[in-house]
């Protein structure tokens, strides 16, 4: 692909008609931060690159008592200065503050790490345990996705040609739930998941966990929700019975592939592991929310 | 079809025309003449292209050149007062923070924003926020000396 022509709308419609008119190839351009790599190099195929960016609603972020409207391509270094959805979602917070250097921070996005649709993408995860909600906008029209159907294999998703993700919607927690996101990497910064694990957890008064929502990532060519887990904490007060049980529902749910970063067995390992940290993080967090 | 840009470079209107497929760096460099901005790597990995875009750091390679449009870019040529340098630049300097130098002035534009967000970083932060910039040549401990103690100076100045 080589960028032969760059269009800057600013509405959404305009956007979708650039997107469909396009006599060749053409694709939303957010961060850049996968997208001008992909396009360097290869000079085969024309691309118009459509950036989003002009639009306010793509760059902005909107919390209100009915939860987050997250503009997609918001940057991370934006979205992580944001003290107010930080206290909210504190693990979709973390999980957009691990992507790549403060550089690729100042570019990448929430929406363009989903739309990328790596497997070890680090928000699929966290976006899980916030049971986001994907709003898509294209020639047909708007539709809802949740978000743990959004991504559909490596490299793919829902979207078809002329859509635009246009808004990630998050619910307002109830009373005394909050999030974390771990994942774990062999060195301490810039890195791709070895496998990574996003939990919400609501505690009731005396500590009982009363809902729960796990997520977990690069252990499968999706991220995924994995229910088994989160009905594994719910009615415990988190105790060792309980973290094991999530911990292997996790393991149980995960089909990771062996590469350089992890083999299968210690990623399968590592994510039972993740999955039980995050819960007790999310779950002190919980007793001040 | 070249594209037309007018945008702000160090306080200053700059007008480039620019094939849509190249960078921010590759026009500040070849249709801007600025070499300061280095290119380690092309792909985002390495921080020796960072400048600043409306106040935000960024790797120049990871930017198409259109984007720049109205835009206010900062680069290392906009770090000293003419002919004074910053802070940052003489305790670089002082520390003996390079040797090649290809580093150092994505090094220095990131250290200029970390500063302006965190005027007192620990050790810690300082590296974990330099992350992005990578040196093969001082192994960073004198690059961190310089960090630390130009945020020391600039606290004392201000
Ligand atoms: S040249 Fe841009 S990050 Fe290396
Ligand atoms: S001084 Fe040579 S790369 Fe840093």
């Amino acid at each position: 692909m080589a960028v032969v022509e760059y269009q800057s709308p600013t509405s959404v419609e305009e956007a979708i008609s650039f997107l469909t008119s396009s006599p060749h190839a053409a694709k939303v351009l957010a961060g850049g931060t996968d997208l001008i790599i992909q396009s360097k190099g290869k000079y085969d195929e024309p691309l118009t690159v459509v950036d989003i960016k002009g639009i306010a609603s793509m760059v902005d972020a909107e919390l209100t008592d009915d939860g987050l409207k997250l503009g997609p391509a918001m940057s991370c270094a934006r979205l992580t200065a944001r003290d107010d959805i930080k206290a909210v979602y504190p693990g979709l917070v973390e999980a957009a503050y691990l992507i790549g250097s403060t550089q690729v921070q100042g570019r990448a996005s929430v929406g363009g790490n989903l739309c990328n649709s790596s497997p070890a993408g680090d928000t699929g995860p966290a976006l899980i345990a916030n049971r986001a909600i994907c709003v898509i906008q294209g020639p047909n029209g708007t539709r809802e996705v949740p978000v743990e159907e959004f991504t559909t294999g490596v490299g793919q998703n829902v979207l078809e040609k002329g859509d635009i993700l246009v808004q990630l919607k998050f619910p307002r927690p109830a009373a005394r739930t909050s999030d974390a996101y771990l994942r774990f990497i062999p060195r301490t910064e810039m890195d791709i998941a070895v496998a990574g694990a996003g939990v919400s957890i609501t505690l009731d008064g005396d500590g009982t966990c009363t809902d729960a929502r796990v997520g977990i990532g690069a252990v499968a060519p999706t991220a995924l929700l994995v229910d088994a887990a989160a009905q594994a904490l719910i009615g415990t007060k988190l105790d060792d019975a309980a973290l094991a049980a999530a911990a292997q529902a996790a393991t149980d749910a995960s089909s990771p592939i062996t590469d350089r970063r992890g083999t299968i067995e210690y990623r399968r390992h590592v994510v039972g592991v993740l999955v039980k940290r995050a819960a007790l993080i999310a779950a002190e967090r919980a007793k001040g929310a | 079809m070249k594209t037309h840009v007018t945008t702000t470079i160090n306080g200053e209107e700059v007008e480039f025309l620019c094939e849509p497929h190249e960078t921010l760096l590759d026009a500040l460099r070849n249709h801007v003449g600025l070499t300061g901005t280095k290119e380690g790597c092309g792909s985002g990995d390495c921080g020796a292209c960072s400048v600043t875009v409306d106040g935000e750091l960024v790797c120049s390679c990871l930017v198409l050149a259109p984007e720049a449009e109205g835009k206010s870019i900062g680069t290392i040529e906009g770090i000293a007062d003419h002919d004074k340098l910053h802070v940052i630049q003489e305790k670089f300097l002082e520390h003996a923070a390079l040797q090649c130098g290809i580093c150092t002035p994505g090094l220095i534009v990131s250290t200029k924003a970390l500063l302006e967000e965190n005027p007192n970083p620990t050790e810690e932060e300082a590296r974990y926020y330099l992350a992005g910039n990578l040196c093969r040549c001082t192994g960073y401990d004198k690059i961190i000396r310089a960090v630390l103690d130009a945020a020391e100076t600039m606290k004392g100045a201000a």
